[in-house]
């Protein structure tokens, strides 16, 4: 590493064009946003920057609060159930035969190369009320009732069972976009716990092995302490795309499942509230960033209290 | 077979942690593979089902592909698609491998904060970034009328702000690698600033530039968000469209055109480990 003096047109010659790209295209946009998020609208198109804080005081009214809650929440639940089908997946991948391991590796990558309005498209036809999942349960209703019809209970299979097949609503509520967002957020999850495990030295597991601890005792003692900076940011790193998410609680959520984003599209869509949307942007930006600070925060702790 | 196969478990007992010969373990694995590929092996499959409810097989047929491709809208989302993927990817490239070089070779103040002011568009929501492109393109007025391909440029300009800076850690991560005797050994044999880039550094870096234009190249070609706030109603990409026949309902046609778009993704991701691997294997 040379100081930028040293050779300073070949350091200009990389640092004007990125520069400018990021200030003109990335940074002016944002500021410009942060404007109107304290100003109001004057017009249908025209909207005046006062300083004033209205758009910031209405985002903590009840009804936008709850969204933000019920966002925070579903997010958080996603992530948990992320990181508990993650976990096993990890350990299992990073102990697997070395001939094996590139191969489990790349499909849980793959699904990340895959475009997400497809996957989740794909998540409606499997989930919706005349898809295959509720074909599937179908069908296994269809043979239980002739189960109980050929060992002559068909009274009693119609009082188990029901008399018709009644398709389970699995689609266009919370469960949905629970399903939808662990779904697409799981990559998210195993890459770090992977990259975390793979660094860990197995000898100590071998020696808590050795020495009597069951493999639950392993799993809760060793293994997950001291992968717990790969827990921590696969929690985080999975945690912020989930929070901003639009896709998936726009297509398979219910009337009731609207998160953060979809407020902020609706403000800048039908409803034409830019000041009121763009406020809802920088608290959704400002919560991103806490979740950030939170992670280097727990990663600096760790690191020295290991060295301790 | 199968006696053969247990013959040779029993010389090759399974190890405490070999968790991929344990039941449970198979199972979730087992599981987790089953819900993350099944929905997408069935929208596959049936988009050769020669049905239109789409529910219980009843024959292959390709005339799905076939009213797909008849689909006027449809093709022109797809090739808008394609037109911005590749003129963003060559410029985030470009910008990218600046960033990298900047970030590897100097030493400058303000460094920390660049380098975070660098990362802002791989963490920032991408609807925060989608909006902020609207408001921005209204403001500075973006002519909207503008002939094709020129009318993509407000787009194609979105997605370069949130390609360029993915492009830039994939370049930089093999530019960490590089041995920096060789550059030196170059200008001691004569060989000017620009020679020496063109000739050892640019080579050297070159998986590391695929890599980072076939990142660029799948982000700007799955982008919905973000195109969804800066498309207007004749710059349409082809996810944005295949989200408002979404929105209708869920047809074969869909399942033809994505199964299309899988494709070409997979092909470029098989093309990018390839390119790695090839290079990964000469080091």
């Amino acid at each position: 590493m040379e100081s930028w003096r040293s050779t300073p047109r070949v350091f200009w010659a990389v640092f004007s064009a990125p520069s400018f790209w990021l200030v003109a295209f990335f940074l002016i946009p944002l500021s410009l946003i942060w404007a109107y998020s304290f100003g109001e609208k004057t017009g249908i198109i025209d909207i005046a920057v006062t300083g004033t804080l209205d758009n910031y005081i209405r985002a903590f009214e009840p009804v936008y609060l709850q969204i933000f809650t019920k966002s925070l929440w579903i997010a958080t639940l996603s992530t948990l159930i992320c990181l508990a089908v993650g976990l096993p997946v990890a350990l299992t991948i990073v102990y697997a035969p070395p001939k094996a391991k590139p191969w489990l590796l790349l499909l849980v990558i793959l699904p990340f190369w895959t475009n997400l309005l497809i996957r989740t498209y794909a998540l409606i036809a499997v989930l919706r009320t005349r898809g295959y999942v509720n074909f599937g349960l179908e069908w296994l209703y269809d043979q239980a009732s002739w189960l109980f019809q050929i060992v002559g209970l068909g009274g009693l299979g119609a009082a188990i069972l029901g008399e018709r097949f009644e398709p389970v609503e699995i689609l266009y509520n919370n469960g949905a976009v629970l399903i939808g967002l662990v779904y697409v957020h799981l990559p998210f999850m195993v890459l770090p716990l992977y990259a975390a495990l793979e660094r860990l030295d197995r000898s100590y597991l071998e020696a808590s092995l050795d020495l009597g601890a069951g493999q639950f005792q392993t799993f809760w003692r060793v293994i997950v302490p001291l992968a717990m900076p790969g827990i921590v940011s696969g929690l985080i790193i999975t945690f912020i795309p989930t929070l901003g998410s639009f896709l998936t609680p726009d297509l398979l959520g219910g009337p009731d499942s609207t998160m953060i984003a979809n407020i902020i599209e609706r403000q800048f869509k039908s409803a034409n509230d830019w000041p009121f949307g763009s406020a809802l942007s920088f608290m959704l930006m400002y919560l991103t960033f806490g979740a950030l600070a939170l992670r280097a925060f727990l990663g600096r702790g760790r690191s020295s209290g290991l060295e301790a | 077979m199968i006696a053969a196969y247990r013959r040779w478990k029993r010389l090759h007992p399974a190890g405490p942690l070999d968790y991929t010969r344990k039941w449970p373990m198979q199972l979730t694995l087992a599981a987790t593979f089953i819900f993350l590929y099944a929905p997408i092996l069935i929208l596959i499959l049936f988009s050769f089902n020669d049905s239109r409810r789409n529910i219980v097989w009843r024959g292959f047929t390709t005339k799905y592909y076939e009213k797909a491709l008849g689909n006027e809208s449809l093709i022109e989302a797809f090739v808008n698609s394609l037109t911005i993927a590749f003129v963003s990817t060559i410029v985030s490239t470009i910008l990218g491998a600046m960033v990298a070089i900047l970030l590897w070779r100097f030493r400058f103040p303000g460094k920390a904060g660049y380098e975070g002011g660098m990362a802002l568009p791989i963490v920032i929501p991408e609807i925060c970034l989608g909006v902020a492109m609207l408001a921005f393109f209204a403001r500075i007025g973006w002519p909207t009328d503008l002939p094709w391909p020129l009318n993509l440029g407000n787009i194609i300009i979105a997605h370069i702000s949130f390609s360029f800076p993915f492009a830039a850690v994939v370049i930089r991560a093999r530019l960490a690698g590089f041995n920096r005797e060789l550059e030196e050994a170059a200008r001691d044999l004569g060989a000017s600033e620009w020679e020496t880039y063109r000739d050892v550094v640019l080579p050297y870096l070159k998986p590391g530039l695929v890599a980072g234009a076939l990142l660029a190249f799948t982000l700007s070609l799955d982008d919905f968000v973000i195109t969804f706030f800066t498309s207007g109603p004749d710059t349409v990409t082809f996810p944005v469209k295949v989200y408002s026949m979404v929105r209708f309902s869920v047809t074969p046609e869909v399942n033809a055109a994505s199964t299309v778009l899988i494709v070409i993704t997979l092909f470029l991701t098989a093309i990018a480990m390839r390119v790695q691997n090839r290079s990964a294997k000469r080091d």
